[in-house]
C-alpha cells in the first residue's frame, strides 16, 4: 500500500516537474537583474538538481513525520504547504459533503426502484434521464445553473408570482415523480399522478399568494407533515406499513417529534451554536428511541429502529425552519440586497460581525452558496447511482435464493426489502468508497467553475505558478486517500459480506 | 390427462419465443442481431456517423503524415481564421445584438421566416468569426483526442490485462502494482499535468499523451476477464494441442473477452471527450488559437446573457457526441452480455399464452 502511493508520488513529481519550467517566465523579461533572478530560483528552487533525485529531498519532509520532523516544504509565496492545504481541506469538504449524500440517497432510491420497475414507464424515463447527465459536462451544467437558477430566481423574488404555465409544468413533474415512485396499474397511476400534481399545484398557489419566497417557514403544520411522510416511508422499509406496531412506532415518533417543535424553538436562539443542533437531534432521537423501545417487548430491535429514523428525518424538517425564519432578515441586510443566490464564492464577505456570529444566519450564508455547486455535483453523480443501483438489484433478483424467498411465501416487500435491497447494497459500498476518494479530481472543475477556494483551486494554482511543493502536498493528500479508501472499501466488503474472506 | 401448471407453461413458451431467435445463428450474428434491437443505440449509431461526417466534411480534414499529406477540402465557405464583420451586422437580434445566428429552422407557417440556414447559420461572435466553422473545427479537434485516447487506452490496457491475467504470479502483481499507482492518480490531476506540457504542441500529441495515462481502468478489467478464461478448458486442450502463449492470448482468450473490452472501451470513449473538454475549460488543454468544444464554452461563458448560442452550439455538440457513444455502450453491453434474457412484451406474451391454449 505504502508502495503504491510512494511510486505514485515519485511519478506526479516527475511528471510535473519535467513537464514545467519555472524559468520561462524569465525568457521575455527585460529586467537588468534578469541573471541574478535566474540564479536566485535556481538556488530556491534547487533546479540544478535533476527531479528523480530531488525527489528524495521532498520524500525526506514527508518520512520525517515518523520522528517528528513533518516538513512538506514552503509553496512559492513562502507560506508552509501544510498550512495552505489546513485551509483548503475544509473547503472542499464542505463543498461536496451534502452532494455526495444526496446523490447517493437520491441515485439509489431511484435506481432500485427503476430496477423493480423494470421496463415500466418511469424506468425508461429515469434510463434516459440518467444517460443524459452521464454526458453532461460538469461546467456546462454550471454555468446553466448560474445564468437559469440563481440569476432568474433572484430576478423571480423580486416579484413572487409563478406564472400558471411555471405552475402546471412543475406539478406534472412532479406528480410523475410521485407515481413513478408508488408505481402500480395504468389507472393507478394515473389517479396518484393527478392527485399529486393538484397537491403540488395547490402548495404552489398558496405559496405565491402568500409571498412564501418571501417569508419562508414550514411552521408546525409543515413539520409535521414531512414527519408523518417520513414516518411512512421508514415504517414500509423497515416493518411494512400493515404492521400495527410499526405504525404505533413510526406515527408516534413523528406525532411527538411534531409535539416538541414549540418547546425545541426555545432552544433555537441567537446563541444557537452547532452544539445546538447536535442537542436537538440527540433529544429528538432519544424520544424516538423511547417510543420505540415501549412499543413492544417481542422483536425490540424492529421498533427501535423504526423511531429512530423517523427521528433522525424528521428533526431535519424543524431545523430548516428555523433556518429559513431569518430568511427575510437576511435577504433585506445590506449585504444581500434581495439577491440571495450567488453565483461566485464560498461566503459573502459583505455580512457584519453580528450577522457572522449569529449561527442561523451564517449557515444560511453557507447554504444559499452551497446552493448551485451542490446542484451541479448531485446532478453529475447521481446518475452513476441510479445505474448501479439498478444493475446490482437486477442481478440480485434474478438469484435463486430470492425465488426462495419468494416461495417461502414471504411478502413482496420483504423479499424486495430484506434479501434483495441489502444484498444489492452490497457491491455499491466498493463504488461510494471509490467516489468518494475520488471527489479531489471533480472538485477541481466545481472549485474552478465556483470559485471556492479548495484543494481544487489549490492544485490549480500550483500547476499554474510551477509550485511542486504545493502540487505534491495535495497530490499526497488525493493518493493517500485513494489507496485508504481502496483499503477500507476490502475490509469492509468482508465485514458486510461474509462470503467473502480477504486472501491472505 | 395430468394436470398442467399453466404458469410454467407460459414460461416455457415465453422461452421459446426468447430463443427461437437465435437459432441458427452464429455467434456475431446473435450480437449484430441484438444490438440492432436496442432502438436507443442504433439511433445513436446513425446520429454519431452523421455527427462525424458532418463535422469532418464541412471543414475538410488533412489525412496522412509528411509527404504523403492529402488535403480534402471542405463544403463550408468560411475557415476558423475568417472574419467577417458585414455578416455579423447583417443578422441582428433582441434589440440590436449583432451575429446572431441566421439558422432558422421554424416553417414559415408558425413563424413567417421559413426554413432558411443563411451566411452564418451558428452565428457569428463579436469580432465576426463565424461560429459554425469554429465549432466544426473545435468538434474535429474533440472527436480526434476521443478517438486517439480510446484506440491508445484499449489497445494498452487490453495487452497489459492480458498479460497481467495470463501469465498470473509476480508478472501480475508486478502489473497490477503499477497499475494502481496509475489509478492512485485522479485522470484529470494527471491530463492537467500533460496537457499543461503538451497543450501548445497540438492536439495530437496532446491526445496521444492523454491516451498513455487511460488504460488503468480497461486492465484491471481484462485482467479479470483472463483470470477466468484462463482456467477453462479450451484455453487447456489448445495447451495439449500445442499451441504457444502468444496464440493462445490472441486466438482463444482474446475473442471470449472481447466483449467487455468493448464495453469498457465506449465508456472510456465517452469519458475521453468529456476529460478533453474539461482540460480545454481549464485552460489545460488545447489552445488558443487552435479551438476545441471546451476551449469554446470556455472563452464564451461570459457573454452568455448577450449571445446565448455562443455557449449553446459547442454544449449540444459534446452532449450528444457523448450522449450516442454511451448509448451505444449500452446496446453493446445488451448484446454481449450471454445472461441477458431479452425483455419480452405484452403482445408476445399474449402469444405464448395463445400457444399454451393450441398445445391443450
Amino acid at each position: 500500500m505504502l508502495v503504491i502511493v510512494f511510486g505514485a508520488s515519485f511519478l506526479a513529481y516527475n511528471l510535473q516537474a519535467f513537464s514545467s519550467d519555472p524559468l520561462s517566465i524569465f525568457g521575455e523579461s527585460t529586467e537588468k537583474n534578469k541573471g541574478y533572478l535566474i540564479a536566485k530560483m535556481i538556488r530556491d528552487l534547487q533546479l540544478d538538481v535533476p527531479p528523480p533525485i530531488r525527489y528524495f529531498s521532498w520524500l525526506r519532509g514527508i518520512v520525517g513525520g515518523l520522528w517528528g520532523d513533518f516538513d512538506m516544504g514552503l509553496t512559492r509565496t513562502n507560506l508552509p504547504v501544510i498550512e495552505a492545504l489546513g485551509q483548503a481541506i475544509p473547503v472542499t469538504i464542505k463543498l461536496v459533503i451534502t452532494s455526495t449524500f444526496l446523490a447517493i440517497i437520491l441515485g439509489i432510491s431511484v435506481g432500485m426502484i427503476t430496477a423493480i420497475r423494470q421496463y415500466s414507464r418511469f424506468d425508461y424515463v429515469i434510463t434516459f434521464i440518467s444517460f443524459l447527465l452521464f454526458s453532461l459536462p460538469i461546467f456546462w451544467v454550471a454555468v446553466l445553473l448560474k445564468e437559469f437558477m440563481a440569476i432568474q430566481f433572484n430576478d423571480f423574488l423580486a416579484n413572487p408570482t409563478i406564472p400558471p404555465l411555471a405552475i402546471v409544468i412543475f406539478s406534472l413533474i412532479f406528480g410523475f415523480i410521485v407515481a413513478g415512485f408508488i408505481g402500480g396499474k395504468k389507472n393507478q397511476f394515473l389517479a396518484i399522478l393527478a392527485g399529486a400534481a393538484l397537491f403540488a399545484s395547490a402548495l404552489l398557489i398558496f405559496a405565491s399568494a402568500t409571498n412564501w419566497f418571501l417569508e419562508p417557514a414550514l411552521g408546525i403544520f409543515g413539520v409535521t407533515f414531512l414527519a408523518l411522510i417520513n414516518a411512512v416511508i421508514v415504517i414500509q422499509l423497515i416493518s411494512g406499513l400493515e404492521s400495527k406496531k410499526g405504525r404505533t412506532a413510526g406515527f408516534g415518533t413523528a406525532l411527538a417529534i411534531a409535539i416538541l417543535y414549540y418547546p425545541l424553538q426555545a432552544l433555537m436562539t441567537e446563541n444557537s451554536s452547532f452544539l445546538t443542533v447536535v442537542a436537538i437531534f440527540a433529544i429528538t432521537i432519544g424520544v424516538g428511541i423511547v417510543i420505540g423501545y415501549f412499543v413492544s417487548s417481542i422483536d425490540r430491535r424492529v421498533y427501535l429502529r423504526i423511531g429512530l429514523f423517523t427521528a433522525l428525518l424528521s428533526t431535519g424538517p424543524i431545523i430548516l425552519d428555523r433556518f429559513m425564519r431569518e430568511f427575510p432578515d437576511y435577504l433585506n441586510s445590506d449585504a444581500i440586497g434581495g439577491r440571495p443566490v450567488p453565483t461566485l464564492g464560498q461566503r459573502n464577505d459583505l455580512l457584519t460581525p453580528e450577522q457572522i456570529d449569529n449561527f442561523w444566519i451564517s449557515g444560511l450564508d453557507t447554504a444559499v452558496h452551497l446552493v448551485l455547486p451542490t446542484i451541479a455535483l448531485t446532478l453529475i453523480s447521481f446518475a452513476g447511482y441510479v445505474r448501479f443501483s439498478r444493475g446490482s438489484l437486477l442481478e440480485v433478483l434474478n438469484m435463486d435464493y430470492i425465488r426462495t424467498a419468494r416461495a417461502k411465501g414471504l411478502s413482496e416487500r420483504t423479499v424486495i426489502v430484506r434479501h434483495g435491497m441489502r444484498n444489492a447494497l452490497l457491491p455499491l459500498t466498493t463504488i461510494l468508497v471509490n467516489d468518494v476518494a475520488g471527489l479531489l479530481g471533480g472538485a477541481i472543475i466545481t472549485e474552478g467553475v465556483f470559485a471556492w477556494q479548495g484543494m481544487g483551486q489549490l492544485f490549480n494554482t500550483a500547476l499554474r505558478s510551477y509550485d511542486l511543493n504545493l502540487f505534491m502536498g495535495v497530490f499526497i493528500i488525493g493518493a493517500t486517500l485513494t489507496v485508504f479508501a481502496n483499503f477500507v472499501s476490502d475490509l469492509l466488503y468482508g465485514v458486510v459480506d461474509p462470503r467473502i474472506r480477504i486472501r491472505k | 390427462m395430468s394436470q398442467i401448471n399453466p404458469e410454467s407453461v407460459t414460461e416455457k413458451n415465453e422461452n421459446e419465443i426468447a430463443s427461437r431467435d437465435t437459432q441458427g445463428l452464429s455467434q456475431r450474428q446473435i450480437i449484430v442481431k441484438r444490438f440492432l434491437k436496442h432502438k436507443a443505440a442504433v439511433a445513436s449509431s446513425i446520429t454519431l456517423i452523421a455527427i462525424i461526417i458532418l463535422v469532418y466534411s464541412s471543414l475538410g480534414t488533412k489525412i496522412g503524415f509528411g509527404k504523403f499529406k492529402m488535403s480534402i477540402p471542405g463544403w463550408w465557405g468560411f475557415k476558423i481564421t475568417d472574419i467577417d464583420p458585414e455578416g455579423a451586422l447583417a443578422n441582428t437580434c433582441n434589440g440590436g445584438v449583432t451575429g446572431c445566428p441566421s439558422l432558422d429552422l421554424v416553417p414559415s407557417f408558425l413563424d413567417g421566416d421559413g426554413i432558411r440556414f443563411g451566411s452564418h447559420p451558428f452565428g457569428t461572435d463579436v469580432i465576426g468569426t463565424d461560429y459554425f466553422a469554429l465549432v466544426m473545427r473545435g468538434a474535429q479537434q474533440s472527436i480526434l483526442v476521443m478517438l486517439v485516447v480510446g484506440t491508445l487506452g484499449i489497445v494498452i490496457g487490453t495487452i497489459i490485462g492480458a498479460i497481467a491475467g495470463f501469465f498470473g504470479g509476480i508478472v501480475d502483481a508486478i502489473l497490477m502494482r503499477v497499475t494502481d499507482m496509475f489509478l492512485v492518480t485522479p485522470t484529470i490531476v494527471i491530463g492537467a499535468v500533460i496537457g499543461f506540457k503538451f497543450g501548445n504542441l497540438g492536439v495530437l500529441p496532446l491526445a496521444v499523451m492523454l491516451g498513455l495515462f487511460a488504460w488503468m481502468g480497461l486492465a484491471r478489467f481484462v485482467r479479470t476477464e483472463f483470470l477466468t478464461l484462463r482456467e477453462r478448458e479450451f484455453v487447456d486442450a489448445a495447451r495439449v494441442a500445442g499451441a504457444s502463449d502468444r496464440r493462445i492470448i490472441f486466438k482463444h482468450i482474446l475473442p471470449n473477452a472481447m466483449g467487455i473490452i468493448i464495453v469498457v472501451g465506449t465508456l472510456l470513449l465517452s469519458g475521453a471527450i468529456l476529460a478533453e473538454t474539461a482540460l480545454s475549460y481549464l485552460g489545460f488543454g488545447v489552445r488558443a488559437p487552435d479551438v476545441s468544444l471546451g476551449l469554446l464554452i470556455s472563452e464564451y461563458q461570459g457573454t452568455f446573457s448577450i449571445s446565448p448560442w455562443l455557449f449553446w452550439w459547442p454544449g449540444t455538440l459534446i452532449v450528444s457526441i457523448a450522449l450516442c457513444v454511451n448509448f451505444i455502450g449500452d446496446g453493446l453491453r445488451d448484446a454481449f452480455d450471454p445472461r441477458q434474457r431479452r425483455h419480452i412484451s405484452i403482445k408476445e406474451r399474449k402469444m405464448a399464452k395463445e400457444l399454451k391454449g393450441a398445445k391443450n
